[in-house]
């Protein structure tokens, strides 16, 4: 290969790991803005994983090749839906958020795997669909000299949309009232109650925003990567989402900064491999390589990560 | 207050609802002389791969002899975790099972501890061999042949001279299908060169088609994956490619693939090294009805008695006529594939 068919493939395949988490990490991020801790990650991404490969299956011969970008929306939605479990259980039943998110990650695959039997004739997985999310390349932008070939041929345009999500939140969060608030109600939430914010209307929003975003990071697995789904759609990639958010220290870019990071720490012993020199080198190193870049940038590049104040503590009115 | 009351009660009512559903109906008919019931070792019975194809030979062995399934004729054990495989063993045997099946070479140790236990029980280890117990069959595949076959539909197929090999997790059993491949494309053409890279997991798609990619871009133009769940990744990286105007291939694993390989602009499925676990299932339990159970022995399926296979997919007419000839000779033994 190539030096710029290096590059190329460094940064594609780094886009393919990070496109879904980057999306339920910002996700997590206005879940925990608002005051409420989202463990359940994973399970939203299952659900919408699942909902958005029935949808496309079920509406191909109607939509096309747009099938797959109106699946993400489904699974957003259904991502959503599943996520009020969370949201009525924490916020108006006053739960503890960590339970009721592993109710949720508990819930999912089980609920998700036993609904494909009932729709597919008993089988454990769903068949493969046909129009899925390929590969993308930009019209315009290939003619920049250099930059053209690495940033914008066959590349994955979901991930281009989901860095647009992570500005557009930055702005929704820190520039708006709507985002003032919410992060009010999760640093303080009397103070806002005081000032007639509505405290259960806010979180409400936070954890729903982060089914969305959380479903359609589900979806993104399902209709760019495995093609099915099956109970090995999603393997941690929930995790590696909620992990992502922290390291990014709960701020939207930051998130969708980590989950590249993420991307790049997956993608650079794969590709290493072929770059002459490093490929005498066991596979074990490129293996752990993802795990001990994430630790040392860690320990070495970034200080406290700081939660907000009023995280995971539920607001009870009469208390204050 | 009223509210809250209907909040948690419909919410109690999905869950009783999901877990009620998800019992199944158990049949009870007269006790069958002969029962076989299978153990697997982490995926369910319709894991599209090997675990399915050992229920399938299961249900079809109890079927041809009207039993049903249930503690009168033939039943699976679902593990979900490596700590399930001895007490799913002990609840068959409790259950008086005659043959039990471990399916996978992560249940060895468990079989080999309950056959000690158990001299009267029939037990069968598939792609593992457990020795010093009489009561134990061991069964294993010749993969590397298959996988040979594979190799050289791929030699025939590339039009690079580059074609490329992922793994699941790099172990013996994973070594013969990456050996037997690299056998088959350097007996075709000595110049072919494999690119081997291991995923260090099953069921990571993201990783496999981020592998795929940097394979595909690096010029190879064919992949044999030996993969499980991460092999989606290699599909999906294979369909970016192809509809993209490079058109590249993959060649499936343990089961026909074909199906997997299917985009809305054709397939890129080559073919598919198939391993029939059922076929081995279905005999073992013939022999021990008939009383002839190979306890103590291991048994090998290769080409020659089907057990292993190279299906036709998308091949041309010519490498599947060189897979063909190559077939013969590894049958009659001019050729012989080593494992290693």
């Amino acid at each position: 290969m190539g030096t710029t068919m290096i590059l190329m493939t460094v940064f594609s395949t780094t886009l393919i790991y990070a496109a879904p988490l980057i999306f339920t990490a910002i996700g997590g991020a206005f879940s925990e803005h608002s005051g409420i801790i989202n463990v359940g990650l994973e399970g939203i991404m299952i659900v919408g994983a699942f909902s958005a490969t029935v949808f496309n299956l079920a509406f191909v011969s109607v939509f096309g090749s747009a099938t797959p970008w109106l699946s993400l929306l489904v699974g957003g939605v259904v991502g959503i839906v599943f996520t009020l479990l969370h949201a009525v259980a924490t916020i108006t039943l006053r739960a503890n958020h960590i339970i009721s998110g592993t109710v949720l990650n508990l819930l999912a695959p089980a609920l998700c795997v036993f609904l494909t039997r009932i729709f597919y004739h008993g089988n454990g997985q769903t068949p493969i669909i046909d129009q899925s999310i390929g590969n993308f390349t930009f019209p315009w932008l290939t003619k920049i000299p250099l930059l053209g070939a690495i940033l914008f041929t066959k590349t994955s345009l979901v991930a281009y949309l989901a860095v647009i999500v992570g500005g557009a939140s930055w702005y929704l969060l820190y520039k708006t009232n709507i985002g003032l608030r919410l992060r009010s109600v999760g640093e303080n939430p009397a103070a806002a109650d005081t000032l007639g914010i509505n405290v259960n209307w806010y979180r409400y929003l936070g954890v729903l925003i982060s089914g969305l975003l959380g479903g359609i990071g589900g979806a993104v697995m399902s209709q760019s990567i495995t093609l099915n789904f099956s109970v090995s759609t999603i393997s941690g990639q929930g995790f590696m989402s909620l992990a992502a958010m922290i390291f990014g220290k709960w701020h939207p870019m930051g998130a969708t900064g980590a989950a590249i990071f993420f991307g790049l720490a997956q993608s650079l012993p794969i590709v290493s491999g072929y770059i002459p020199g490093l490929k005498n080198i066991n596979d074990v190193w490129f293996q752990i390589a993802p795990y001990v870049i994430t630790i040392v940038v860690l320990v070495i590049f970034l200080g406290k990560a700081v939660a907000p104040a009023a995280d995971g503590v539920n607001y009870i009115k009469s208390e204050k | 207050m009223n509210k809250k009351a209907v909040v948690v009660l419909s919410t109690v009512l999905l869950l009783v609802g999901g877990v009620l559903t998800g019992c199944g109906s158990s049949s009870a008919t007269k006790k069958s002389s002969h029962t076989a019931a299978l153990v697997t070792d982490g995926g369910g019975i319709d894991d599209k791969s090997f675990n399915q194809s050992a229920w399938e030979g299961l249900t079809k062995w109890g079927k041809s002899h009207n039993l049903t399934k249930g503690v009168n004729g033939y039943n699976y054990a679902q593990s979900n975790s490596n700590a399930d495989f001895t007490p799913n063993i002990n609840k068959l045997i409790k259950a008086k099972y005659k043959t039990i099946f471990g399916i996978g070479y992560k249940l060895d140790n468990a079989i080999s501890e309950a056959a000690k236990d158990n001299p009267k029980v029939n037990f069968a280890i598939i792609d593992s061999v457990v020795k010093n117990r009489k009561n134990v069959a061991s069964v294993t595949f010749k993969t590397e042949q298959s996988s040979f076959l594979a190799g050289v539909a791929a030699a025939e197929t590339t039009k690079t001279n580059k074609v490329g090999f992922v793994g699941g997790v790099k172990s013996s059993l994973i070594q013969t299908f990456q050996s037997g491949f690299e056998q088959g494309v350097k007996a075709v053409n000595p110049n072919i060169k494999v690119d081997v890279k291991y995923a260090g997991s099953f069921s990571k798609a993201d990783v496999g088609q981020s592998l795929a990619t940097a394979m595909y871009n690096n010029g190879e133009d064919v992949i044999y994956h030996a993969s499980g769940a991460t092999g989606a990744g290699v599909f999906t990286a294979a369909k970016n490619a192809s509809k993209s105007g490079n058109k590249v291939w993959v060649i499936g694993v343990d089961q026909d693939q074909k199906a997997d390989g299917k985009y809305s602009g054709g397939n890129v499925t080559l073919a598919s090294s198939v391993k029939e676990v059922g076929t081995a299932v279905q005999d073992l339990s013939n022999d021990a009805m008939k009383n002839k159970f190979p306890g103590g022995k291991t048994i090998s399926y290769d080409l020659k008695n089907n057990g292993v296979s190279l299906v036709n997919d998308n091949m041309s007419k010519s490498a599947w006529k060189a897979v063909q000839s190559y077939q013969k000779k590894i049958e009659n033994g001019s050729i012989k594939v080593s494992a290693e």
